[in-house]
């Protein structure tokens, strides 16, 4: 059986401009190379940073954007040349406030889109009221959109998603900006999506929202992904490591890129937090980076200095944070 | 059972009929809650009817001032069109519904046209005031012989006019700031097409021009059907022009679609 979701080394470059008079092309790379597929049923995540690639993959997925090549299929048909009907078959929800008519109710946006997504005229009405109940806005629907909660408006696009009841649906950051008790509902609802036979695939730049949903993950950075897998497989991969955290007030970039060149050193990455930052430098199993660690910050105000075994979340930040490698971009 | 060709036909044709409906009420709705927007509409087209009555009042009076009443009344029409188009296109894109919208598996000139007749009829609304305007402040005795050919006068001037609002709109879904060129060409129409000052008074060159423009047949007509004239030539011409700027955006807009999913435009705002 073809996989449901097909990327096949898709590329995508933005043609840019720079400068007011002297105005200068410029090419992006946003997407390169990236291949993945997604079985029948199965939840996966794309996660990466802003800025990663994520959502340039997704639109051309969804086709609203052409690649620059490679190529992608849905359900086995090209999302180039087949786009009408890749499009009656997908879902698409994307975070954050925009995507809805604010001076109209929630019922007037579905209704809309049930139309425009060609849901059985005798079926909208119970069709709209089965979603608003599943996200959980029934009672709420007459009301202006423009009155609702960030959540709310979130789990309004869930429901305009799910309108003409798609086997493939693509969601972009749908947790974005959202509290943290509307991100855990949101998170419910997706599952629910799985447990329906939904094959989904979901961007985030959560860790810990991939860790608890998906069945596999690809972790992509600058366009490329650079490590896939089960969140087993990827925890794996710094399991036996070890992590150093030290606190400093105020540090210098060549400061943090003296810390890469230490023997062992496999990635440094700086946190704020609150007043401070926070260096985070991970080292290969059997090492202890500690000593050259505070000699190379020699002259930099510290605070705290602890070690501890690494995360999930520090997988990610390991891989997003490497370095590219020579002849990468 | 395999559905025959004839039923799946009727059921497309229905389920167009369904999306413009619905997007037409969506949006007049839409449109129609902006109590702002709703106030300008009707107010801005009336700061230009009075220049127009006090102009045309110190100079032949009569006659010309019953004409200009029928062209103040069509320039508010074709004014909401023109600026309102393209910034409805551009809403969408600040809304980030525009995606949504180019995603969903209608053809997408189905979602543009209601947009732009809602558009144009919310231009009703001027046409109405300036109507008002002419006679209860300038006296101007409109004359109203043939009410049957003056209602479908009207109707064919909206929905001509909302068809070139859909032609200009298809430039705006794949250039962000072409919604300059729908205020570049508001005030061209309104002597192009005779709203205020008769064909016979522009150079010859102008007047194929003119008559390619569906609003100088709908005011044509409205001015025929007011005054007791032959108006339907004049409606059947707007309808017909109507449908070739209909038929010309339909098909170069799959042509600018994919130019946009190839630009990355559709995202921008």
């Amino acid at each position: 059986m073809p996989p449901v979701v097909e990327a096949i080394d898709l590329h995508r470059t933005y043609r840019t401009t720079t400068g007011t008079f002297r105005r200068r092309s410029l090419e992006v790379e946003a997407v390169r190379g990236v291949s993945f597929a997604l079985e029948e049923g199965e939840l996966f995540g794309l996660l990466g940073p802003n800025g990663a690639g994520k959502t340039t993959t997704i639109k051309m997925l969804i086709t609203l954007l052409i690649p620059t090549s490679g190529q992608a299929r849905v359900l086995g048909r090209d999302v180039v040349e087949d786009a009408r009907w890749v499009r009656e078959r997908i879902g698409y929800v994307f975070g954050g406030d925009r995507g809805l008519y604010e001076r109209l109710s929630a019922l007037d946006n579905l209704r809309y889109f049930a139309e425009l997504y060609g849901v059985d005229p005798g079926r909208q009405r119970a069709r709209i009221g089965e979603l608003l109940e599943l996200v959980g806005l029934q009672g709420r629907e007459k009301e202006r959109v423009e009155g609702y909660s960030r959540g709310m408006r979130q789990r309004l696009h869930i429901a305009r998603g799910l309108l003409h009841d798609p086997p493939v649906i693509f969601l972009d950051e749908p947790t974005i900006g959202v509290d943290p008790v509307g991100a855990r509902e949101l998170r419910k609802t997706i599952f629910g999506l799985k447990e329906a036979g939904k094959t989904v695939l979901l961007t985030t730049h959560y860790m810990f929202e991939a860790d608890a949903l998906c069945d596999r993950i690809a972790v992509v950075t600058r366009g490329k992904i650079v490590a896939a897998g089960t969140p087993r497989d990827l925890k794996d991969q710094v399991s036996d490591g070890v992590v150093v955290e030290i606190e400093v007030y105020g540090i210098e970039n060549g400061k943090v890129e003296s810390l890469r060149g230490i023997d062992g050193v496999t990635s440094v990455a700086v946190e704020d937090r609150d007043q401070a930052q926070v260096v985070v430098v991970q080292a290969e199993a059997g090492r202890e980076p500690t000593h050259e660690v505070l000699a190379r910050l020699d002259g930099v105000s510290l605070g705290r200095v602890t070690t501890r075994e690494p995360t999930l979340e520090d997988a990610y930040v390991a891989l997003v944070t490497e370095e590219p490698v020579a002849g990468d971009g | 059972m395999a559905e025959s060709e004839p039923a799946a036909g009727t059921r497309s044709s229905l389920r167009v009929a369904r999306v413009l409906g619905r997007g037409f009420a969506l949006h007049l709705k839409m449109m129609m809650r902006s109590s702002f927007d709703g106030l300008l509409g009707v107010l801005w087209p009336l700061f230009f009817a009075t220049i127009a009555f006090l102009m045309f009042r110190a100079g032949a009076g009569g006659e010309s001032l019953v004409f200009a009443s029928f062209g103040a009344a069509v320039m508010g029409i074709w004014s909401s069109t023109s600026t309102s188009a393209g910034s409805a296109m551009q809403r969408e894109r600040w809304h980030g519904t525009l995606e949504l919208l180019v995603s969903a598996p209608v053809h997408f000139a189905t979602v543009l046209l209601p947009v732009t007749v809602a558009m144009s009829a919310m231009g009703l609304y001027s046409m109405v005031a300036t109507l008002l305007l002419s006679r209860f402040v300038f006296g101007v005795d409109l004359p109203f012989e043939h009410p049957v050919a003056f209602g479908f006068a009207v109707v064919a001037t909206v929905v001509s006019i909302g068809a070139m609002g859909f032609l200009l709109a298809v430039s705006f879904v794949r250039y962000r700031t072409a919604w300059a060129l729908g205020n570049l060409l508001e005030y061209p129409v309104w002597l192009i097409a005779g709203f205020l000052v008769p064909l016979t008074l522009l150079p010859g060159w102008v007047r194929p021009i003119s008559w390619l423009l569906a609003p100088t047949w709908g005011v044509d007509a409205i001015r025929d059907a007011a005054s007791g004239g032959g108006a339907w030539p004049e409606i059947a011409l707007a309808l017909g022009l109507g449908a070739v700027y209909l038929t010309i955006g339909i098909a170069v807009l799959e042509t600018v679609l994919a130019s946009a999913r190839r630009a990355g435009s559709l995202a921008l705002a």
